[in-house]
């Protein structure tokens, strides 16, 4: 039989479960990878304005006025919980809690279930963290009446971590990323933070090093638009700044690092290794830090320190993601 | 008195030539001269007649899992692909692990189904990989083949034992290639998209190495090994070095295999986790060119439904599998005939001959004297990819929206019909003029 020509076949997300809800505009945010270089230098001028006005101590304001947030933890994380909540009480929204292990609350079903009784009780925005990568995109497409914030999803995302540390980034860098460049450093294969990160500094046109241990490191991991050095003196020379991940435990009994020790010895950031970089270079690192494992000591005295700057900014970038999100649900669901 | 079913006018699958084919009492026979009181005919212009396809590789669910599917959904969703014979794997609830559960699937599908099924008995007792299953007892009571499909046997020596002790049976061990360590908690292929959406990956090497052990241990002990759903290129090779040596080892793979890379997981889609999972570009380039150069012995779908609860969740959490069968063909015309990789009749072949070859069964022809296993299907024939319409009770599919060609008419098991298109009719003729077929 004659062959007659190849039919094009149709885009492969055609299926059922894949329509793809909008990555990081509208009502959710749930990355920084995909979001357009003009909305995530909004998102940063916000911030930056969010940040002014905390600073000045101003009384808090009624922004988020009828907008019920509940803040769902399903993976415990005190830090950020506590980041959202203060932002969301300062521009006056009704603040939920609803904490669970994941062993209480394992299944994807139970989640959802969940969040619809959620949904239906009113809250409009949801602030998710997950241990499991794309929770967040799971819950957007399934609940049309909700806003979903992604607070951390397992190894995928932290979007309004990486805002802070772009806010803190901002600061530094006198507001100019273009040319700039940051070495990341540990686990990025785990690291939402590294993702997320990543993500936001190559759409504002710096340029991102990582390098960790080769067990720590995710398959091609290049493609996400980094370089990758095998030594951390090689990324950290003339960098602009570092970002130390935190470390684990649980990767030592895992087999994926021989012992702590050796790891400070060769992957912590130390003053002979800060000393490589530009001298305005800034150290990072989005805590909680392990003293003189990811971090040496005599960085504490470092000037360019900035890691308290960047919880600080935690809670402008949240005030400034809440805000959007809420103006953005009033937009499409009220 | 019996009815004669007449196929006329249809395109031979092998010669390409214009044919009449005769079924009378559950076979092929030879037209008949005289007339005829119960005739049908289908007027099969533009269609091509084949033996029905086999599927050496699907779940069908049961014993125990029969929210996910039934043998009587199972072959049904067989029947509307084209296939009139099934081999199915032994990961059920309860394994199939001894004669009595052997004979209990034979028994459960002996009237009641719509494709022949042909039971595959685990390997090891409850697929745990401690202890050989009753191999030999089973083989008597009717299994086609020993696999622990869905888990790898992971100790070499265990599965040395297997081979060992299966080899007076003359039956394959299908080995599922997966090493567990390597796999550890990975949900789709190691590679960017993984990267990017922060899941588990797994190494191709997770399958390849187990290829390439149980390759030696095929050469270490005479023993017959069958290569499952091969995804990588280096298992590809692995296949292809067994072949040079001269090994009783066999290999199949999927659909999926050759059409699509781990990119179709996109954001988060549960519709495109399979095990093994999507891999790259280059995989696929190399899947293709196995197939078209004979590597491939054989094509199969692992048609591995689950319910659709299970399937719509959150990426992770889901269950591995996709249903394959009532795609399986007009994928083989569509990626593998139409671009020219192989013939069509190549291609019917690796659904059919081969595959019967490889787990021994009654061969099927268009000859006189065949059983009448047959499917009738048009290859240019468009159609998209709808899961609502499938027999299965599995609706996961990567291929979802798709436009594909190639559409299945009518299939006939032992000369009944089947699966019937809506849009096929007969036309009844109480009486053949004589030599109507000429
Ligand atoms: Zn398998």
């Amino acid at each position: 039989m004659s062959a007659p020509s190849l039919p094009a076949p149709a885009p492969a997300s055609a299926g059922l479960f894949s329509t793809p809800p909008a990555a990081a505009s509208g009502r959710h945010l749930l990355g920084l990878e995909g979001m357009s270089r003009a909305a995530l230098e909004g998102l940063l001028e916000e911030s930056a304005a969010e940040r002014d006005w905390l600073r000045k101590g101003a009384p808090n304001r009624d922004d988020l006025a009828g907008c019920s947030v509940m803040l769902t933890f399903i993976e415990d994380s005190t830090r950020t919980r506590t980041s959202f909540e203060v932002a969301a009480r300062r521009l006056g929204a009704n603040v939920f809690t609803f904490s669970a292990s994941t062993s209480s609350l394992n299944k994807g079903e139970t989640l959802l279930d969940t969040m619809k009784v959620f949904e239906a009780m009113g809250a409009q925005l949801v602030v998710l963290r997950h241990s499991q990568s794309g929770s967040p995109a799971y819950l957007a497409r399934h609940l049309p009446r909700t806003g979903i914030i992604n607070a951390g999803d397992g190894m995928h995302e932290h979007p309004t971590q990486g805002l802070l540390d772009l806010l803190t980034l901002r600061d530094a860098w006198g507001g100019r990323f273009e040319g700039r460049r940051l070495a990341i450093v540990g686990d990025i294969a785990h690291s939402r933070v590294a993702r997320s990160a990543i993500a936001g500094l190559t759409t504002l046109g710096a340029l991102v090093t990582v390098c960790g241990p080769g067990t720590l490191m995710p398959a091609e991991v290049e493609s996400l638009g980094c370089a990758r050095a095998e030594t951390i003196e090689e990324a950290m020379t003339d960098a602009d700044g570092v970002m130390a991940l935190r470390i684990q435990q649980e990767r030592m009994e895992k087999g994926l690092l021989p012992s702590l020790v050796e790891y400070a010895r060769v992957w912590g950031v130390d003053m002979a290794r800060v000393e490589r970089m530009k001298d305005d270079a800034v150290v990072m690192h989005p805590g909680p830090v392990n003293h003189g494992v990811e971090v040496d000591s005599t960085i504490a005295e470092y000037g360019r320190n900035v890691i308290l700057q960047q919880v600080a900014n935690g809670v402008a970038a949240r005030c400034a993601v809440l805000r959007r999100c809420w103006s953005a649900w009033k937009a499409e669901l009220s | 008195m019996s009815t004669l079913t007449l196929f006329q006018n249809a395109t031979h699958w092998r010669t390409g030539e214009r044919v009449t084919i005769a079924v009378e009492d559950g076979v092929v026979v030879p037209i008949p001269r005289r007339g005829h009181e119960h005739a049908r005919v289908l007027d099969a212009r533009g269609a091509v007649l084949a033996p029905g396809l086999v599927d050496l590789h699907v779940h069908l669910r049961e014993p125990g899992q029969s929210a996910k599917e039934t043998i009587d959904s199972g072959t049904r969703a067989a029947a509307a692909g084209g296939f009139t014979a099934v081999a199915c794997m032994p990961n059920t609830v309860p394994a199939v692990d001894s004669p009595a559960w052997v004979e209990w699937v034979r028994h459960r599908t002996g009237n009641a189904a719509h494709a022949r099924v042909y039971p595959i008995a685990a390997v090891t007792v409850g697929q745990k990989g401690g202890q050989l299953a009753p191999l030999m007892a089973m083989a008597r009571a009717g299994a086609v083949a020993f696999s622990d499909d869905g888990h790898p046997v992971a100790s070499a020596a265990m599965m040395r034992r297997a081979l060992e002790y299966a080899r007076p049976t003359g039956l394959p061990i299908v080995c599922h290639e997966e090493d567990p360590e390597l796999r550890g908690e990975g949900v789709m292929n190691e590679g960017f998209t993984a990267t990017r959406l922060g899941l588990r990956g797994i190494p191709g090497a997770a399958e390849s190495v187990m290829c390439r052990r149980d390759v030696d241990l095929a050469e270490l002990t005479g023993g017959r090994v069958h290569l499952a759903h091969l995804s990588t290129a280096q298992s590809f090779e692995t296949l292809r070095d067994a072949r040079r040596r001269g090994l009783p080892v066999t290999g199949e793979t999927c659909p999926h295999y050759w059409i699509l890379t781990d990119e179709a997981v996109g954001d988060y889609d549960t519709n495109a986790k399979m095990n093994p999972p999507l891999r790259t570009a280059e995989d696929v380039r190399a899947c293709i060119a196995a197939i078209a150069d004979g590597t491939v012995d054989c094509l199969v779908t692992d048609h591995a439904p689950h319910t659709p609860d299970e399937k719509n969740r959150p990426f992770s959490e889901a269950p591995f599998g996709v249903v394959g069968l009532e795609t399986a063909l007009a994928l083989t015309i569509t990626f593998l005939v139409e671009p020219g990789h192989v013939s069509l009749a190549r291609a019917i072949e690796l659904w059919t001959a081969a595959p019967r070859r490889i787990f021994d069964l009654p061969e099927v022809d268009l000859e006189p004297g065949s059983v009448a296993d047959l499917v009738l299907f048009d290859p240019r024939s468009e159609w998209t990819v709808n899961p609502k319409l499938f027999y299965s009770k599995g609706r996961a599919t990567p291929f979802a929206g798709w436009t594909v060609r190639g559409r299945v008419l009518a299939t006939m098991m032992g000369g009944r019909f089947t699966h019937l298109a809506p849009d096929v009719e007969f036309e009844h003729q109480l009486v053949l003029p004589a030599g109507a077929a000429t």
